[in-house]
């Protein structure tokens, strides 16, 4: 039997990572994922695990050591937000190409400066070409169910990638909800044990890990990276299948939210989705042919799927909480944009950058979004692609 | 028993020959004085940091260490072994590993007092069973020698060359030895290349076998960068003992202990003059800066002996 429980995101990862009870955990304090390693410390103190705990004196050495530990042969994970990611930048990539399974839970929240500790996505967005897989979260119970599924993705023999597992910062990582746990034995039976073919601490055989590369062999190397990441997509598909085995609960590389039919659509990621749900939930009693698609797996982007799902709809909004400052909109607009360029009907397309540095977004704002849709479609006009939603202009209004 | 540079020479070397470090750098020769320290049968993991040594030792798809190795990046050789050893805490306390291994993080200086400072004092300070070694040539040598922190006055450098209104490098050295040896650990020391390599060693094996974290100091010329006839390493490395530029101490839970006071103290000269990067030096206008570089030598000197009990204030 499931435990029935009311948690908010932050516990519900810390939950899941005494759940799965791995070998080592190194990690720094930032606002608002800092409940993340005191949570864990904790049991860490109660004997509840068996986890080496690392207080390290920086997220960049959080990341180092996650990078050791997990080469070392350990299941190794970590928790960070906002400028500690940052920290952590180029370290990063270091963990991917070195094909270190790593698990951050990333708690997402804006990037200085100015210094805000409230949500928006521009510190996940700003590592989303490092070779992490992401995974977004809309709830408390996706982040829950999504890092239990990411072990089973990262370390698995055709993956071998570091995943970041995302969610809204106080918005949801703080909001207490109610949650659905998985028994502890099942989590841990679904993990499983951690059996790293070539790792340092084989007694059998040592190995060397981060060589300097050359050009003779570089471009192989992060070909066969990439490799990993297109695997990626499949794999989190078979997990979901066997997740939906032990929670009911089923998962796909995205959610499609009364798609089928929508005429108008959004793309969206994390906890806003549930706000925008509602609007579409009320345009729909309205009579309007609303819709929305929300973005779990980001990297790899499943592209070819995201087209199949929206190819059908008229106009689209890309919703992106971040800025990229090309001018021309966010991340999520330029990939939503490139996955339907092959379609023959491709929707119109505009992005609007919203929410940013935890600016409140309701259930009027989104729905302003499908009205402006709607006067796309009733004008033939698409007017600017590049929109801010519920901006103040310089007179304040 | 009793040390025997003979015998240690003929164990199996833990860093095989073959890598592309220049003739006569000092950097493999700090690895090895090290790593003849582990015990014949003793499991070792070895981390390094970005430098010299480590792009001339791991090139893929060869690699010149026969332990395992792991390369992270340039400031975060502290971070990673910290990462590795708790591994390895969680792993034997799970049953999965059985032999004893030990870890040892060598560092340029730039890794070591500079970009890699937080990373090592975080290491330090939280008393990972490790052993970090500095192996120090006084400036940024695989990127073309450039100065920092460790670099000694008037050094010329790329980065502080001396010209026409300029003496070279115008601060003096950062002590990190000292600075370590205050985070109160087990055992820091301070040791290079002098005589017949005993006190490496012997500063090796208790940095080693000693539980909890260890910091080793080690001056290894570098000929490119220092400009000195490559095969005069060893007696670069007598100078700057003797002229007391790097005195030989340790501190060993706690208690500070110089290893050798020099029967004659040499003027710093000596040590400076075979070293073109201290050329400029040598000419009759700058004689002030050898006299001025002399009584910093002294004052530090003077420091060191009341620190290490030899002199009362
Ligand atoms: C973050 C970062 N900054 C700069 C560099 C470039 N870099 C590589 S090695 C190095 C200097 C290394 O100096 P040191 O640690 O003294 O070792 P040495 O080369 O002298 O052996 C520098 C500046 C880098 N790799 N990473
Ligand atoms: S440049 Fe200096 S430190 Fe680097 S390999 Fe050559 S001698 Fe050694
Ligand atoms: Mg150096």
């Amino acid at each position: 039997m499931s435990i029935r429980e009311r948690l908010s995101g932050n516990e519900a990862i810390a939950f899941a990572m005494k759940q799965i009870n791995p070998d080592v955990v190194a990690a720094f304090p930032i606002t608002p994922s800092t409940e993340i390693p005191q949570y864990f410390s904790q049991y860490v103190a109660d004997g509840q695990v068996d986890t080496e705990f690392v207080p390290v004196e920086s997220e960049h050495s959080a990341i180092s050591a996650c990078v050791g530990s997990q080469a070392a042969g350990a299941r190794t994970m970590t928790a960070t937000s906002s400028c500690g990611l940052a920290l952590m930048h180029e370290i990063l990539y270091i963990a991917a190409s070195n094909r270190l399974p790593i698990t951050i839970a990333a708690i997402n929240r804006a990037l200085s400066g100015p210094i805000n500790i409230n949500a928006d996505h521009s510190d996940t967005m700003g590592s989303r070409d490092s070779g992490w897989i992401q995974i977004y979260s809309e709830n408390n119970q996706e982040a829950y169910d999504n890092f239990i599924q990411a072990l089973k993705i990262v370390e698995h023999k055709d993956v071998q990638l570091p995943a970041m597992v995302c969610q809204d910062g106080f918005i949801t990582s703080h909001a207490v909800e109610n949650i659905e746990l998985i028994e502890d034995a099942k989590v841990k039976e679904f993990v499983g044990e951690y059996n790293p073919e070539c790792y340092l601490l084989n007694e059998k055989q040592p190995m060397s890990v981060g060589p300097y590369d050359t050009p003779s062999y570089y471009l192989e190397h992060k070909r066969q990276q990439a490799e990993g990441m297109k695997n990626a997509k499949i794999v989190a598909l078979e997990v979901a299948k066997e997740f939906e085995k032990i929670s009911g609960r089923k998962y796909g590389l995205f959610e499609a939210y009364k798609l089928e039919d929508a005429e108008a659509a959004i793309v969206i990621i994390n906890s806003t989705a549930g706000t925008a749900k509602d609007a579409v939930d009320k345009m729909r009693n309205e009579g309007k042919k609303v819709g929305l698609l929300k973005i779990r797996l980001f990297r790899p982007f499943p592209a070819e799927e995201i087209a199949e799902a929206l190819k059908h709809v008229k106009v689209l909004a890309a919703m992106d909480k971040t800025e990229s400052f090309s001018s021309q909109g966010g991340p999520l607009g330029a990939e939503i944009k490139a996955a339907l360029y092959h379609e023959e009907k491709s929707p119109k397309i505009v992005n609007y950058i919203y929410g940013l540095g935890g600016r409140d977004v309701k259930v009027e704002d989104i729905s302003s979004v499908y009205e402006d849709l709607y006067e796309i479609l009733a004008t033939g006009v698409t007017g600017e692609t590049y929109r801010y939603l519920s901006v103040r202009n310089q007179e304040g209004k | 028993m009793a040390y025997n540079l003979k015998q240690e020479l003929s164990k199996p070397e833990r860093l095989a020959g073959g890598h592309r470090m220049c003739a006569g750098c000092g950097a493999p020769i700090a690895v090895r004085g090290v790593t003849r320290a582990v015990k014949e049968g003793d499991k070792l993991v070895v981390g390094c940091a970005t430098g010299c040594l480590e792009v001339s030792t791991f090139m893929y798809p060869y690699t010149s260490w026969k332990d395992s190795f792991i390369h992270n990046a340039f400031e975060n050789a502290g971070a990673t072994m910290s990462g590795v050893e708790a591994a390895y805490n969680a792993l034997k306390r799970k049953g999965k590993i059985k032999g004893e291994y030990k870890f040892i993080a060598f560092g340029g200086d730039g890794g070591t007092y500079d970009i890699g400072f937080q990373s090592l004092s975080g290491a330090m300070e939280r008393g990972h069973d490790m052993v970090y070694v500095c192996y120090d040539n006084g400036a940024y040598m695989n990127t073309g020698i450039q100065r920092s922190s460790a670099t000694p006055k008037f050094a010329d450098t790329t980065t502080t060359p001396s010209g026409k209104v300029s003496t070279g490098k115008s601060q003096g050295r950062k002590d990190l030895t000292q600075i370590i040896a205050n985070h109160h650990i087990p055992y820091v020391a301070q040791t290079t290349f002098f005589r017949n390599f005993k006190d490496l060693h012997e500063k090796s094996e208790k940095a080693i076998y000693k539980k909890g974290a260890a910091f080793l100091n080690i001056l290894a010329p570098c000929p490119r960068g220092w400009r000195y006839p490559t095969e005069d390493i060893m007696e670069m490395c007598k100078l700057a003992v003797d002229t007391c530029f790097w005195p030989l101490y340790e501190v060993e839970d706690g208690k500070w202990k110089l290893n050798y006071i020099p029967k004659k103290k040499l003027p710093i000269a000596d040590f400076l003059k075979p070293q073109g990067r201290f050329k400029h030096l040598f000419t009759p206008d700058n004689e002030h800066l050898i006299e001025e570089y002399q009584k910093e030598i002294d004052q530090r000197w003077e420091d060191l002996l009341v620190l290490c009990g030899e002199k009362s204030l």
